[in-house]
């Protein structure tokens, strides 16, 4: 499967993707999902701050932005653009 | 435990009561515009109190409509009922009833952001579980529209059990008088019907309830089955029985089977709400045009990043240049003012208090009213629009390498308002250590009051001359401003590194759309602002100012008055016409200043004076530092006063007097070195009593103010120490 090499970390500007599976062990990871990072959710890189870190996602229209750290945690399955 | 079933109406509560006839909570998220619409709602008719043994702000305004009058509680942003900081816990415990000295409110207006249904409808679906009157207020529509989100009203409310919803516009006010009418009606207690979203959490809740006897009610089961006992919950838990609590423990294992129950409980509720969403939103939102174009830029790391310090330094240079024609203008009414005072009631104790001590004292704070109005301008701007967020998404990094995170920078922004408000902003922070870090840092941030000191040194003994677009004042100050940011964040580095070594703080943050501040929300929290400086303009400075005086000016030495009778009898028999008139001002400075030198403020200055005389000031000036450890602007105040008297007083204006003066050999005492000291000095001392109180209430002990003051007021004087004699030397 290549689920796996695909994180939100590894998501490039403009790339969108869909959240596969969330590793949730980690509270500050529970608290993204309460703001809706969950399984299912289409997400879309924004932007980056200086150095590539902290990253502005748009879940829905909003931004959200995470670090690289918890981006790690959820894996996306990319959505390619016309699809 | 006091069973939910009991009514709890304390006397206070009664009071607020009086009139109207429904309490009703205004939940909603952050940035959903809710505050905005709180104000729309209740206009100027609002009260802001604090919740009982916290800081956060509890604001309360009375809805009037067909002639029923509804109480509006305005709660702090939350995104979920499972509270993660302060203040989302405040907003739950409200909602819940179990605001000690509160009960539960008579109904729920829920404000849902329309252009951002997805994470509304997660908290919209939790208050529904509540079962308590409720109306929805979908705001952000025009905006929504102009995206191309297309919303079914409809669908929406019946996919939520029949619940009304009103679309409005906050700004234009368009929709409120049908949501004013819906507000109303809650005091019908209109019903609609419970979504079952998560069966099993329901039925698991059925259970608790009966095992525990109806102690608890079913929205507690649901609750406590999430969250578990722990310490936030621990004021409705801390009664149970052991069995209960060993029930509450089977039942959670069976629910969550060992996965994390929030994860769990954000997978059902969302996966109802991309279905609902679904059925009752067309068309993806996109950005609209003047928005896409500001986002593409700041979206680039070093063009967003050079667009914050370039935001700042306009602020800066704003409230430095544009301030100043009103300044003067108040300065000039106030100084003649006070020589028409003195002149009408002639010479005496009463015209000394109302020329030297009211007018001259009050007037030289209220003086820097434009300068702090257009700060609190540019800082309400830049929050409502939601750059503040996109500020603290810029700095995460940075601030991780201090060990904070990017959220600390909006409490520390605040600060440069006032420290009081910034402290209290802490509370966004879930991290114990990470908020008293910040809490350390943000008193060093260059507050309003700090600025007339600032502005009065400045302006005195800084040279007009011009560098580049900024002059050397406007480019000074902004030293200063980064001086103190430098100081802030070496507290927190100190910190982090010892008394509160941890972890590395959580981050993960709203960035709100851009959007055009509210004129008439900007309007309320600045007026709001000007009563909070006006009113300590009117009660601690006044009184500060009256008691300075009194210090100044008594005892009156009876030696002092028959000196000057015999100078000026020996002056008429040499003098005549002018020549008399000015050695009689003369006479007149000197018999001043020699009472002065022998008040009681002259005296405690001169019993200070060993301490400070290492930092090249004079009795006077530490006379006024002393004066000014309960606020520092009353510094200038006292300046004002002390300089008001004495042979220096035939300048016109403060910054005058202040070059004139010197010490007993001439030389003036307020040189280079001893001005930069003194900047120093003010820019590190912690001379506030109001961030020393809000410090106690926000950190729950002494030992955090009291490390501050000490903390601050031994760099201030170290700096001012090393200034003035490596200066002079």
């Amino acid at each position: 499967m290549e689920l796996n090499s695909y994180t939100l970390a590894t998501l490039k500007h403009g790339e969108k993707g869909i959240i596969q599976s969330v590793d949730a062990s980690d509270p500050q990871v529970q608290r993204l999902m309460v703001l809706g990072l969950v399984e299912g959710a289409e997400i879309e890189h924004a932007s980056t701050a200086i150095g590539g870190d902290p990253i502005e996602f748009r879940l829905f229209g909003c931004g959200i932005s995470l670090r690289q750290e918890h981006a790690r945690f959820f894996q996306v399955a990319p959505v390619v653009a016309g699809d | 435990m006091t069973k939910p079933s009991e009514i709890r109406i304390s006397a206070g509560e009664i009071a607020v009561r009086r009139g109207a006839e429904a309490r009703i909570a205004v939940v909603g998220s952050p940035n959903s515009g809710k505050s905005t619409l709180f104000n729309r709602l209740t206009g100027l008719k609002q009260r802001i109190g604090n919740y009982p043994g916290v800081t956060v702000e509890r604001h309360v305004g009375t809805l009037s409509f067909d002639g029923k009058k509804t109480e509006l509680i305005d709660l702090p942003g939350t995104h979920s009922l499972s509270a993660h900081s302060l203040e989302e816990q405040i907003a739950v415990d409200v909602i819940l009833g179990r605001m000690e000295g509160s009960s539960a409110p008579d109904g729920i207006l829920a404000v849902l952001d329309a252009t951002n249904l997805y994470q509304g409808l997660f908290l919209l679906q939790q208050l529904i579980e509540l079962q308590m009157p409720m109306v929805v207020a979908l705001t952000m529509s025009d905006a929504a529209a102009q995206s191309g989100i297309d919303i079914d009203l409809d669908a929406l409310s019946q996919a939520v059990g029949g619940v009304k919803i009103c679309s409005v516009v906050a700004t234009t006010g368009a929709g409120l008088a049908k949501l004013r009418a819906a507000i109303t009606e809650l005091q019908d207690r209109p019903a609609f019907q419970d979504i079952t979203v998560w069966p099993e959490l329901t039925e698991a809740a059925k259970k608790l309830q009966s095992r525990s006897n109806d102690e608890l009610s079913a929205t507690e089961c649901k609750r406590l089955l999430i969250d578990g006992v722990t310490e936030r919950n621990q004021s409705f838990t801390a009664g149970l029985d052991g069995d209960v609590v060993g029930f509450l423990e089977e039942l959670r294992d069976d629910l969550f089977a060992g996965e994390p129950p929030l994860a769990i409980e954000a997978r059902i509720r969302y996966d109802w709400v991309r279905d609902t969403l679904n059925t009752v939103q067309r068309s993806v939102p996109k950005l609209q045009s003047w928005r896409t174009g500001i986002t593409t830029f700041l979206n680039q790391p070093i063009a967003g990043t050079v667009g914050l310090f370039i935001v700042m330094a306009v602020v800066f240079q704003a409230v430095f240049a544009w301030a100043t024609p009103i300044m003067d203008f108040i300065d000039g009414v106030a100084g003649s003012l006070g020589s028409t005072v003195a002149a009408t009631l002639g010479d005496g104790a009463f015209s000394s208090l109302i020329a030297d001590g009211i007018i001259a004292g009050v007037g030289s704070v209220i003086i820097f009213l434009p300068q702090i109005l257009i700060l609190f301008l540019f800082i309400i701007l830049l929050e409502d629009s939601g750059y503040l967020a996109r500020a603290a998404y810029l700095m995460d990094r940075t601030m991780r390498s201090v060990g904070l995170s990017g959220q600390s920078i909006i409490p520390m922004i605040s600060s440069f308002a006032c420290a009081v408000p910034g402290i209290m902003a802490t509370r966004v922070i879930p991290s114990r250590r990470d908020r008293i870090a910040t809490i350390m840092a943000a008193p060093f941030m260059t507050c309003s009051a700090r600025l007339p000191v600032y502005a009065l040194l400045i302006a005195a003994f800084v040279p007009e001359d011009r560098v580049g677009f900024m002059n050397l004042q406007g480019l000074v100050l902004f030293g200063l401003y980064i001086f103190g940011i430098v100081m802030g964040i070496l507290t927190a580095l100190l910190m982090r590194k010892t008394a509160l070594r941890g972890p590395k703080p959580p981050f993960a943050l709203m960035l709100p759309e851009f959007r055009r501040p509210n004129v008439q929300t900007v309007l309320i929290q600045l007026l709001g602002r000007v009563k909070v400086f006006l009113y300590r303009a009117g009660t601690v400075i006044f009184t500060v100012a009256v008691v300075v005086w009194a210090l100044a000016y008594f005892p009156r030495s009876q030696i002092i008055g028959t000196e000057v009778e015999k100078q000026r009898q020996t002056a008429t028999y040499s003098l005549s016409g002018e020549q008399l008139a000015a050695e009689y001002e003369r006479i007149d400075h000197v018999a001043a200043a020699a009472q002065l030198e022998q008040s009681w403020l002259g005296r405690a200055g001169k019993t200070v004076e060993p301490l400070f005389r290492p930092l090249g000031w004079d009795w006077r000036v530490s006379a006024a530092v002393i004066a000014g450890f309960p606020a520092r602007e009353v510094v200038i105040a006292v300046l004002g006063t002390v300089y008001a008297v004495g042979d220096e007083a035939d300048d016109a204006t403060l910054s005058g007097r202040l070059k004139a003066s010197t010490w007993a050999n001439g030389s003036p005492v307020f040189t280079l070195p001893m001005v930069i000291g003194l900047l120093i000095f003010y820019a590190c001392c912690l001379q506030c009593a109001a961030t020393l109180a809000v410090i106690r209430r926000e950190t729950n002990t002494w030992r955090w103010p009291v490390f501050a003051w000490v903390y601050m007021t031994s760099i201030g004087y170290v700096g001012a120490l090393l200034a003035f004699q490596l200066g002079s030397g």
